[in-house]
């Protein structure tokens, strides 16, 4: 594997890492399966790659990309509040319904960004290579999120979101508007990923209708490489360990795509996850095993 | 002062295992007083309790807190006036957060929740002193996750926490009935002491008669719904557990009475 594949998992890695951070806010603090991320990664790589095509500034296109994602979020949020529909069906529709709505805000199937400006090339300084520069720049507003994220969630309020996925009754005998505490924390997992669309549009040279398939796999993915590498439950703890279970997650398939020997192609992507969270999956249960072995 | 009137409440209405959870049950508690609440397996105690926190919704009837209609609120915006203690130990507490953070998370009951971090140094050495009264040891345990600590401990904390915001209610349901004897003695005589501590106006639903009346000023027995015996003051300082054991079979025969009469 050449340096500059390594650079460019990376480069993904940290990507989906911000996928994964949403994944994290919605699965494991919220206890929501929320499947939304298929549409809402879409969602932003359509909003922030129509608009730098039609000339809008990359930074105010990413950050409407992101404002798409917390819309796209809370209305799964609402289904599931306010109408009572089922949080893993709520998601679903609100997953087929962005598909269309990726198609109406594209306008086609595509929209490509060749020689548009993005907040990577705008950025880049002349003395280091795009390739280089891509990843460094990820690594900052990954990190960025992370603090954040985990400053958030030691306020009052973040606080409060956490008691409503840990014990929702307990919130509400507490004064916790836990319907607004899961709309809240649906709106920020999606707006994560909703960047996560908009960065990934602009590294990969567009935006594309199919660019969402799978993206909740990857995301759910990462969430569980990196519990089983980093087991924690302090939060700053356990955002670090999502980040690098992301990482690490596009590491092995760069590996596994580029290793001849194997022989894998490109369409055993998907083969490939699977198996990678089954193993991941296993691990720890396996570890458990063998260490009570040893006890007796 | 907690004012409830005529509350109905029927489960599965029309179906053949309709049950009539609350039959016109009505009761007023003054501010500061601390009532027991005993009643058989299905008298509705329970039921009551929810049907007062705003957990379980009613068919009709008012419940009132010092004046302010509460009978429509949701469970989130009646807890800036009650406060409660579960019957399941594991129910009160987040056992995913820290100690620390759960009483964060109760020492803003019934407030506005802002983007100020919620455990600050003023608000640990507060924390610190509360848990040091316990004499458990958990003060020095501010930054463990709650679920490490056992049914007792946690059932403790819970107590602490209701207590530390102030409401005009209190509620506690069973709240020892999942403890070992030694341990819900120790709950108990917490619960005794923070009542009084902060003059808290409280119902206390128990299973066990001898707590009913050795606790609090007053004491109610439910049945079928309503209340059937309400005794304070004098009356029930010379009561022993057989006269409300003889009490309770007297009502219930009674009740009996009145139910052939409707049938026959």
């Amino acid at each position: 594997m050449s340096f500059y594949t390594l650079l460019g998992a990376l480069e993904i890695g940290l990507i989906f890492s911000l996928v994964a951070l949403g994944v994290y806010i919605s699965f494991r603090l919220l206890r929501f399966p929320d499947l939304t991320v298929d549409g809402s990664f879409p969602l932003g790589g359509a909003v922030a790659a129509t608009l730098i095509a039609s000339g809008t500034d990359p930074f105010v296109a990413t950050l409407a990309a992101t404002a798409a994602g917390a819309v796209a979020g809370l209305t799964t949020g609402w289904l599931n509040v306010r109408l009572k529909i089922m949080d893993l069906l709520a998601s679903i529709l609100m997953m087929i319904a962005l598909y269309s709505i990726n198609l109406r805000i594209m306008g086609k199937p595509n929209v490509p960004l060749i020689m548009e400006p993005t907040v990577f090339n705008i950025l880049q300084p002349e003395a280091l290579a795009d390739y280089v520069f891509r990843p460094l720049l990820l690594v900052f507003v990954v990190l960025a999120m992370k603090f954040l994220l985990d400053g958030f969630f030691a306020t009052q309020s973040g606080l409060a979101i956490r008691a409503t996925g840990s014990n929702a009754r307990m919130a509400r005998a507490q004064g916790v508007n836990t319907g607004l505490a899961v709309l809240a924390g649906m709106a920020l997992s999606n707006a994560l990923v909703g960047l996560a669309g908009a960065l990934f549009a602009q590294t990969q040279g567009g935006a594309d209708i199919s660019m969402g398939v799978g993206t909740i796999v990857i995301g759910l993915a990462a969430v569980i490489v990196g519990e089983s590498l980093l087991p924690s439950r302090k939060l700053y703890l356990a955002t670090i360990a999502v980040i690098v279970g992301a990482i690490v997650y596009r590491f092995f398939i760069a590996l596994a795509l580029n290793s001849d020997f194997i022989g894998l192609q490109a369409q055993d992507l998907n083969l490939v996850t699977a198996l990678l969270v089954t193993v991941a999956l296993v691990v720890p249960r396996l570890r458990q095993h063998w260490s009570g072995k040893k006890a007796n | 002062m907690l004012k409830v009137q005529d509350l109905h409440l029927t489960f599965n209405p029309g179906t053949p295992i309709e049950t009539q959870a609350l039959r016109g049950m009505s009761l007023e508690i003054p501010s500061g007083q601390f009532v027991t609440v005993i009643g058989s397996n299905g008298a509705g105690k329970s039921t009551f309790l929810n049907a007062v926190s705003g957990e379980q919704k009613i068919d009709s009837g008012s419940i009132e807190i010092d004046g302010i209609d509460m009978t429509r609120q949701p469970v989130w915006s009646r807890a800036r006036h009650v406060a409660r203690v579960f019957q399941d130990p594991l129910a009160g507490t987040c056992e995913d957060l820290t100690i620390e953070e759960n009483m964060a998370l109760a020492k803003m009951r019934g407030r506005r929740r802002g983007l100020s971090f919620a455990v600050k140094p003023a608000l640990r050495e507060e924390f610190r002193a509360q848990l040091a009264t316990l004499g458990l040891g958990l003060e020095n345990r501010l930054s463990d996750r709650i679920g490490l600590l056992s049914g007792g401990q946690r059932q403790a904390v819970s107590l602490l926490m209701a207590a530390l915001q102030p409401s005009r209610l209190l509620l506690l349901d069973e709240h020892t009935a999942a403890l070992d004897p030694r341990t819900a003695a120790f709950v108990l005589e917490l619960t005794v002491r923070i009542v009084a501590e902060h003059k808290l106006t409280t119902m206390m639903v128990t299973h066990s008669m001898r707590q009913a009346l050795d606790v609090g000023q007053r004491t109610v027995m439910l049945h079928q719904g309503r209340v059937v015996l309400d005794v304070s003051g004098k009356e029930r300082e010379g009561m022993d557990v057989h006269h409300l054991l003889a009490m309770f079979e007297k009502v219930r025969g009674e009740v009996l009475d009145d139910d052939k009469l409707l049938l026959s």
